[in-house]
This record gives C-alpha cells, sequence and structure tokens, in this order.
C-alpha cells in the first residue's frame, strides 16, 4: 500500500501503525506475510458461521443442546474451531422469558472462535457503556423491542468465560434441515442484540 | 485501575452505530496490528494477555477514545515493545515522520519508566488453574464487592464495586489478572459468576423523573459478572434473585 498516497486520509493512528509495522519488519520481528495470514484466518476461517452451526445443531438435536448448555467448552472440542480467546465457553439459552446479551465492558472480550471477530459497535463506548445500564432501551434503539415482562440477562464477560447466546428458534423453520437452519442464524442474535 | 477503558454505565457515548456487510479489517493496518501484537508475544514483548491487557488500560485516554479498537491495540503494544527494549519511542516517531505522520500528531503509547518485572512465563497457555483450597462461596450465596481498587490492573469493574450479588456459578481456579499482569505471578484464585439486579448496580436517583428513559426502574434486568473470590466479602442480606 502507497503512503504517499493515502498519508493526508490517514487517521494518525494508521500511519504511526504503518511505521511500526515497517521497523518491525527492518528489526526482523514480523514478516509481512504474518499480515496476510491474519487476513485470511479472521476473514475466511473465522467467523459467525462456526456459532451459527452449532445453533442449527442444537436446534435439531436435543442431547447436543443440553450438553452445550451444560458444558459449552467441551460441547464444541469436537469442532476444532480456531481462532483462540475461548478458553471456557458458557452459551446462555434464550427462553419465552428470559433474554440473553453478552458486553464486555472492560475491553472487548468476545468468543472469537464461534463468532470471529466482533463488531466496531461491540468494542465502542456506546455499547460497552450502556448495555449493563439500560439495556432495554439501548436494545429497542437497536432495533429490538423487548416487552417488559421479558427478564434480561446481561453478560458482562469479566474473566475468560467467553459467553454465546442460544437464540430461540424461530416457529416457521421448524422441520427444516440443519443446513437450511444454520443460514437463518445471525451473528447478531448469537450476542443477543437481535432476535430469529 | 480507574481508567477511561472502564466504561460500564458511564453516561454520553451517544447511539450504537451498526454497519451492514461489515469487513473483518476495515484497513490493513488493522490487520498490521493484529499480527503486530502477535509478533511482539512471541518475541517475548509480553507474556500474557493480562499484560496486554493493561497496557491497552495505561494509553493516553484521548487516544483510548478516538483512535478505535485498533489503534487502542497498536498503543498497548508499542508501549509493551518500548517497555521490553525491543524498540524506542524515538524509532518509531522518526519512522512515522517518514511515513507520513505530523509531529503534532497523538502518541496512545506510554511506557512506564520503571516497567513492573516481566514475572514468569503461562504454566501453560490456558487460564485454569486447580486449586486444593475449597471455594468459599456455593451457588445461592450473597457476595458484597470490593469497594476500593489498586491503581493497577483488576477485572472489577467501577459499577459493580460496593455492590450486592448472587453467586450462581462456580468455576475452580483461574490465573488471577491481578497480580499476572503486573509479573507478580499467577496467584490463581477461585472465580465465580455473580448475578446482580439492575437496580443494585443502578439505583435510581432520588429526583428521578417518571419518563426519564433510563432502565433503573426496570425490575426485570440482571447483569451477571465473572468475579474473584479476592474481590468478594460474605453478605448477609440483599435482593436475592
Amino acid at each position: 500500500m502507497s503512503n504517499h498516497e493515502h498519508e493526508h486520509q490517514q487517521p494518525p493512528q494508521a500511519i504511526r501503525a504503518e511505521a511500526l509495522e515497517s521497523l518491525l519488519i527492518e528489526k526482523g520481528l514480523l514478516t509481512p506475510d504474518a499480515i496476510d495470514e491474519v487476513i485470511i484466518r479472521y476473514g475466511e476461517r473465522v467467523g459467525p458461521l462456526n456459532g451459527a452451526r452449532l445453533v442449527a445443531k442444537a436446534w435439531c438435536d436435543p442431547v447436543f443442546r443440553q450438553q452445550l448448555l451444560e458444558d459449552g467448552t467441551s460441547a464444541v472440542a469436537d469442532f476444532n474451531f480456531e481462532g483462540g480467546q475461548v478458553e471456557k465457553l458458557v452459551v446462555v439459552a434464550n427462553t419465552e422469558q428470559i433474554h440473553n446479551v453478552v458486553v464486555c465492558t472492560l475491553c472487548s472480550c468476545y468468543p472469537w472462535a464461534v463468532l470471529g471477530l466482533p463488531p466496531k459497535w461491540y468494542k465502542d463506548p456506546a455499547y460497552r457503556s450502556r448495555i449493563v445500564r439500560e439495556p432495554r432501551v439501548l436494545l429497542a434503539e437497536m432495533g429490538l423491542a423487548l416487552a417488559p415482562d421479558i427478564e434480561i440477562r446481561v453478560w458482562d464477560s469479566s474473566a475468560e468465560i467467553r459467553y454465546m447466546v442460544l437464540p430461540l428458534q424461530p416457529g416457521e423453520s421448524v422441520g427444516e434441515d440443519e443446513a437450511q437452519l444454520v443460514e437463518r442464524v445471525t451473528r447478531d442474535s448469537m450476542i443477543g442484540v437481535a432476535v430469529l | 485501575m480507574d481508567g477511561i477503558h472502564d466504561l460500564g454505565g458511564k453516561h454520553g457515548h451517544g447511539h450504537v452505530r451498526q454497519e451492514s456487510s461489515e469487513p473483518a479489517f476495515h484497513a490493513r493496518w488493522e490487520a498490521a496490528v493484529f499480527a503486530m501484537v502477535n509478533a511482539a508475544a512471541a518475541s517475548g514483548a509480553f507474556k500474557n494477555t493480562d499484560r496486554f491487557r493493561h497496557a491497552i488500560e495505561r494509553i493516553d485516554p484521548v487516544a483510548y477514545l478516538s483512535h478505535g479498537y485498533y489503534g487502542r491495540w497498536l498503543g498497548g503494544v508499542e508501549t509493551l515493545l518500548v517497555e521490553a527494549g525491543l524498540i524506542t519511542t524515538d524509532e518509531i516517531s522518526r519512522k512515522a515522520l517518514e511515513h507520513g505522520a505530523d509531529a503534532s500528531d497523538l502518541i496512545a503509547a506510554r511506557p512506564g519508566l520503571v516497567p513492573d518485572p516481566q514475572g514468569d512465563p503461562p504454566v501453560n497457555s490456558m487460564s485454569d488453574r486447580s486449586l486444593n483450597r475449597p471455594a468459599r462461596y456455593k451457588p445461592g450465596d450473597l457476595v458484597r464487592t470490593a469497594t476500593v481498587v489498586q491503581s493497577g490492573h483488576t477485572r472489577l469493574p467501577a459499577y459493580a464495586r460496593g455492590k450486592i450479588g448472587q453467586v450462581i456459578d462456580v468455576h475452580g481456579g483461574w490465573v488471577y489478572p491481578d497480580t499476572n499482569a503486573h509479573g507478580r505471578g499467577e496467584q490463581p484464585q477461585h472465580l465465580y459468576t455473580v448475578a446482580f439486579t439492575g437496580s443494585e448496580l443502578f439505583p435510581a436517583p432520588i429526583d428521578a423523573a417518571d419518563d426519564q428513559p433510563e432502565s433503573s426502574q426496570d425490575q426485570n434486568i440482571r447483569v451477571c459478572l465473572d468475579l474473584f473470590e479476592p474481590y468478594l466479602t460474605p453478605a448477609t442480606s440483599g435482593a436475592r434473585l
């Protein structure tokens, strides 16, 4: 990437990142390949499709569903997901009475291995500050209006446990096979800022 | 530490802006920062994630809010690379000027004059550790969170300090971030999930208007945090969930 073409549009942190990159390459601490590997890994291989496969399987297979909710870490071990950031996975199930939503107020912890890298809004101050204080108001702003009698449970990922929401299966999808169901599951429904 | 990173419950940060079809990285430099963090870990600039998180907490607070997620990572990794003696701030700044930076640009990194010792490398890549002392609390127990924190790294957010909640899960021993981030060892502690009512964490103000849009009167909110045993003392009364 040419620095000179972009230098006037680039934010200062982008310029400094490029400077640090070239310094680390000069010193032999970084190879350019490592950057391409990161782009391919998180752009293509690690993403919310992994979580969607878990959700679809849980909808179809009551035994797997129970295992996923009781011990998410071992339930997903067989999938061999890469991506890191999940030492212990806790999957929390939405019900007609309880809606779950995930945040990390102190940094931006997120279950990379099952959901990929988090969206920008998840890492920004607005979401991190408000979702613990006024979740019903904020979710409504984000397009999810929950009735006052639905309990909202906010999971603030303050240690190494990572959380993922098991959304309710849409009624009209009952009877579809797992491959069809995977297509229905969105990233936002597994963070808990949307329903299906 | 009472840092800018501790955002839970803060007012004034506006609306959440969602993007459709968001890419994993918005620009190549973001992926480069990701790779540089991996490279810094591989070269021994930091030995555990707690230390990296604390380096991010120590960046310039204005940069924390304005440089974005990967800008924060950049400030954190630059801090650690300098503290480890692998590069100097002058070297990066010189290079940045060559790349078109302005001398007045805000620099996020804040290397310490006397960095914490590196401490031991992790026992293994996971953070759970077996403990031979029993857990002090069990599910159902009421606990009160600590009211004060030290200036260093901690995972007890400000909004959950001095509050009463109920233990809903126990997770065994886990590496203690408060010491591990500072090269003072893993010192594993029992870890618990503790649930709080929304109104315990954010009581309604005395002069709350009936039409106030906040949720402090909302009785149907629970916030759950994963808290280490040293943050907790027994509570004898409080709202059961």
